[in-house]
């Protein structure tokens, strides 16, 4: 999967958690999830349940903690794919 | 001296209505919201029958951003709704959800009878018994919480007060307005959003179902399914919905200038401790005819005064004992009580939410200058008929309405009573 579609489903998935509905206009890898987006901290969990969903794969708890950007996500994301 | 309190503000969510201006429509032309629910009947219940809004997602759709709405069930769904409204209806705007100012002035009680049932049902016991613990994601805790429904009003509103959720049974909402008609007499607190709020499912219901509680007899004509104080009456219509009025001391209404809808002129809360006929499930006539009376002192309203009777009345074979009690609690014969009405004829029972949207109706009664009608009960019970001249088949035009007094009774043996009065100086 091309990096570009993973991140535009990232994106999409996160947009309903998202506060800062402003920022999703300039959204990029390096915007910061928490911090820029304002995604309660507290809906991450839900956030990783939709991706493991939406690209049939599994993230535990350790990897979850490594997410503080999109482009975080995206790469977890790639790397699961790819094992 | 005792701080005067007032109604300054409205919010209903109700099977026959949405909105404060419907719901007063609905209630002076007798209009039922008990539909057939096909929930129960996949389910295999006795009763066929239920009260449920219309509409809510897509209201609430219109009202929360979507992150709100993936936290909130039914039940959140409601009290949110109906929370808003009554709080613009007492002249304050939504807040910035991003801004930093919180409101320490409001605070809320806003009941449950059940709570987040449908949540419980729907995923925390089939994902935790399948293994799938994790499956339920960060928002199961605040959906099943009992104060769910007053933590959310709290959080979209920025209420600094205090707030809580409040449980007894079918007396929650009504217990939740004489909660905060003392908060504020206390002086703790200028305002105060109070009510009831229940959501809608078939799973809050199949207990009651099961007691053989709810009506059965009326599966294809719902309807004429709500029926108290009929003889034909045979169970209670489950329902849903919310019901929440903005209290607020008198002195900061008039400090703001804002409209005041009514006055919460006293209230009493007690138990019949289960004695005396009473029970889990029974009222002892004798807890509800003192509530009564101790509403009506703490109000300072005569019985002779007292212009309405908006009744707990189910449908189920309390009725006639409530009436008695009515009677009795006034002092005065079977042909002098004053009108007396259940508008769960025409919403069914809403649970914890009941005595919200009852005192919502009881509120819109005395601006309006109207007694609404009491429907389904043309058959009134042999027990009732010496009462007969007091229920209204249809609404009356009472002008001089001043005083409705409201009670609500509940399992537990658990008895609410308010009196509200026409506002005036």
């Amino acid at each position: 999967m091309e990096k570009t579609e993973i991140f535009d489903r990232v994106v999409e998935i996160l947009t309903p958690y998202v506060k800062n509905q402003e920022a999703l206009n300039g959204v990029s890898l390096t915007t910061h999830i928490l911090d820029d987006l304002k995604v309660n901290s507290a809906r991450l969990v839900d956030v990783v349940l939709e991706f493991e969903d939406a690209f049939n794969l599994e993230i535990d708890d350790d990897d979850v903690d490594t997410v503080e950007t999109v482009g975080n996500a995206v790469e977890l994301i790639q790397a699961k794919i790819g094992q | 001296m005792t701080r005067r309190v007032v109604v300054t503000g409205l919010g209903v969510v109700a099977p026959n209505a949405n909105g404060v201006r419907d719901f007063e429509l609905a209630l002076r032309k007798g209009r039922s919201g008990i539909r057939t629910n096909e929930k129960m009947i996949e389910s295999g219940f006795g009763s066929h029958v239920a009260g449920v809004p219309e509409g809510i997602d897509e209201l609430a759709e219109s009202y929360f951003s979507a992150d709100l709405l993936l936290a909130m069930n039914s039940g959140h769904r409601c009290a949110a709704i109906a929370g808003v409204d009554a709080w613009t209806d007492a002249g304050f705007a939504r807040p910035d959800p991003d801004a930093d100012e919180v409101d320490w002035d409001t605070g809320a009680v806003l009941g449950t009878g059940i709570g987040g049932m449908d949540t419980i049902a729907k995923s925390v016991v089939p994902l935790t018994d399948a293994g799938r613990v994790r499956r339920l994601g960060s928002v199961a805790v605040e959906q099943v919480m009992s104060s769910g429904v007053s933590a959310r009003l709290s959080g979209i509103l920025a209420l600094g007060n205090q707030v809580t959720t409040n449980s007894s049974a079918c007396s929650t909402g009504s217990e939740a307005i004489a909660m905060g008609l003392e908060r504020i007499r206390c002086g703790l607190a200028k305002r105060m959003l109070c009510g009831g709020a229940e959501g809608v499912s078939h799973y809050i219901w199949a207990g009651f179902d099961a007691m053989r509680v709810l009506c059965r007899r009326f599966n294809d004509a719902p309807e004429r399914a709500s029926r108290p104080m009929s003889a034909t009456a045979a169970g209670f219509v489950p329902s849903a919905g919310a019901g929440i009025l903005m209290l607020e001391s008198l002195e900061s209404a008039q400090d703001r200038g804002t409209r005041i809808l009514a006055e919460v002129a006293g209230s009493a809360i007690n138990c019949g401790g289960q004695r005396g006929g009473g029970s889990m499930t029974a009222p002892n006539s004798d807890g509800v005819r003192r509530c009564i009376k101790a509403a009506l002192a703490d109000a300072r309203v005569a019985p002779e005064e007292v212009g309405a009777i908006n009744g707990h009345l189910t449908a189920t074979s309390a009725d006639p004992r409530e009436v008695d009690s009515w009677a009795a609690a006034l002092e005065c014969s079977p042909s002098a009580l004053p009108p007396i009405t259940s508008t769960k004829s025409m919403i069914g029972h809403a649970l914890g939410a009941a005595g919200g949207i009852e005192s919502v109706a009881c509120v819109l009664m005395l601006q309006g200058g109207f007694v609404h009608p009491s429907i389904n009960c043309e058959d009134v019970h042999p027990e009732i008929e010496p009462y007969a001249a007091s229920i209204p088949h249809a609404a009356l035009q009472t002008p001089d309405l001043r005083v409705v007094v409201k009670a609500g009774f509940g399992f537990g043996d658990v008895n609410t009573c308010l009196v509200f009065r026409k506002w005036s100086e």
